[in-house]
């Protein structure tokens, strides 16, 4: 065997063994810190996957910027959609005294929570932006108890790897992981601005999470269930947003 | 590759693979980056100063072009197609592209010395008679002296090393503060900026000088011979003036 082939042989082989350890590691990496979003094949999938995973390695405990008051938005925009079901109007008209949160899934003491039950929980208030994939923005004041304190109430088990929330309204359903689902500024919103959270702004309910564009804080929440996968909800790609074309993650 | 038939030993070597290969990365990248910015323009044909802005608020200025959405005002009676969702996976997907390509050609051009040989001015040239003699002659429509198929002078210099370190990384900066996740992990990203609908007017602009850069490189490069400077930019080489006669 010849000098030169005997290098190449060593270079190649050491070529590979790093290849692998860099494919292990990363392999690890992504088991360890769930670094794959639900949505990641199709040709758009490696981007999607680039992003989330250098976000979550990034943004695990960041917190969104929060503002002082002077810079709350004198006319929020509500972006209101499609005119409440008939299912939402017989809340409505009982003032929501009847509306109730569903807990299941991965939990430990599924249960329903009605709105005196969550205002009973600690109640915090953040003043955040709400920006939309449209490109426009708003600051209001948030008030509402963080989703972490309903989760640990209900006992979330230690396998669960995403929370999905449903609206009353049909077809309105997304999905987060769990470092956005314990993170502190994600809140089941109950006020705004020292007031109720009007209907328009997603009241009775809503799960804020302001890390992520608008699109994923859906309005009027009657449901959050625990799960390991998203594959068995909608299309199981962990949201209607990808349905519709959008990406799951929207941190960007 | 080693060049050695007769017939092209009068052909030389003009940019090497690297900058060939991320060239032509950067042209595919940065139209897609182009074509689905638009269409995520055309969803919110409004721009605004500050942190925040909506359709209730007063604009800074607005396109006149109808947008993607009932909810804006724009005085046209039309809502244009909404193609949002892919624009907006295809415009990050391209970025990725984009950045990574422009970190490898920005390593390498270090390491090869490639911007202080073929970009940086040679000292003379750096100043404002050398522009002006280069912008004369252009304007003249003189015809390029052998050496301008060989070499960059100092305005095309100038201007190459102004999209590299200033145009790009800008683009790059302002598209990166208009991610929330992104803000919440280096929240002065957006607020040296002035705010977050700052950066996204910012991010128009830039993108709108990128856009002339193109235009005008595009432009010269027809002037100069299309098919030499394209084939110069894909085989690597370029014709002496002798084979040209």
């Amino acid at each position: 065997m010849s000098n030169i082939s005997r290098r190449k042989l060593i270079t190649t082989g050491l070529a590979a063994t790093a290849g692998v350890a860099g494919l292990a590691a990363a392999s690890h990496l992504v088991r360890r810190y769930g670094l794959i979003p639900p949505d990641c094949r199709g040709i758009y999938g490696p981007g999607e996957t680039l992003t989330y995973a250098a976000q979550r390695l990034l943004t695990k405990h960041s917190l969104a910027r929060e503002f002082p008051r002077s810079m709350i938005s004198k006319v929020p925009f509500a972006n209101a959609t499609a005119p409440p079901s008939d299912a939402f109007k017989r809340h409505q008209a009982v003032g929501f005294s009847d509306w109730r949160l569903a807990v299941d899934g991965m939990v430990a003491r599924p249960g329903s929570f009605s709105l005196a039950d969550l205002k009973a929980l600690p109640v915090h208030n953040q003043i955040t932006e709400v920006t939309c994939e449209e490109g426009w923005s708003y600051v209001a004041e948030w008030i509402g108890t963080p989703l972490a304190n309903v989760l640990n109430a209900a006992g979330v088990l230690p396998q669960a790897r995403y929370i999905v929330y449903f609206s009353i309204e049909p077809d309105w359903w997304d999905s987060i992981d769990m470092a956005d689902a314990l993170h502190p500024q994600t809140f089941l919103t109950l006020g705004m601005n020292d007031g109720d959270l009007p209907v328009s702004f997603g009241g009775p309910l809503r799960l804020r999470v302001p890390r992520q564009l608008g699109y994923k804080s859906v309005k009027y929440i009657t449901r959050i269930t625990a799960t390991d996968s998203v594959k068995r909800f909608g299309k199981g790609l962990g949201s209607a947003a990808p349905e519709g074309g959008y990406a799951w993650y929207a941190g960007i | 590759m080693p060049v050695s038939s007769p017939l092209s030993v009068s052909v030389t070597p003009r940019h090497s693979a690297l900058v060939r290969v991320t060239h032509w990365i950067t042209v595919i990248s940065f139209l897609a980056l182009l074509i689905t910015g638009a269409e995520i323009v055309i969803s919110h044909p409004r721009f605004y100063w500050g942190e925040t802005g909506n359709s209730e608020t007063p604009a800074l200025f607005t396109l006149p072009i109808p947008s993607s959405r009932g909810t804006v005002p724009t005085g046209y009676n039309y809502v244009m197609p909404d193609q949002n969702g892919w624009s907006r996976y295809l415009h990050f997907e391209a970025a990725w592209v984009l950045v990574l390509t422009g970190l490898v050609y920005g390593v390498a051009g270090v390491c090869t010395a490639h911007f202080r040989k073929n970009l940086l001015p040679a000292p003379a040239d750096r100043r404002w008679s050398a522009f002006r003699a280069v912008l004369a002659k252009t304007f003249r429509r003189a015809p390029p002296d052998e050496a301008e198929s060989r070499s960059y002078n100092v305005v095309q210099r100038t201007v190459y090393l102004l999209v590299i370190f200033v145009l790009f990384p800008l683009v790059i900066w302002t598209g990166l503060a208009l991610s929330p996740a992104f803000d919440s992990a280096v929240p002065a990203a957006v607020n040296v900026l002035g705010g977050r609908q700052s950066a996204r007017t910012l991010h128009f602009f830039v993108s709108g000088f990128l856009v002339v850069f193109l235009v005008v490189h595009v432009a010269m490069i027809v002037l100069a011979g299309f098919w030499s400077r394209m084939r110069a930019m894909i085989t690597g080489r370029v014709e002496q003036p002798s084979e040209r006669t």
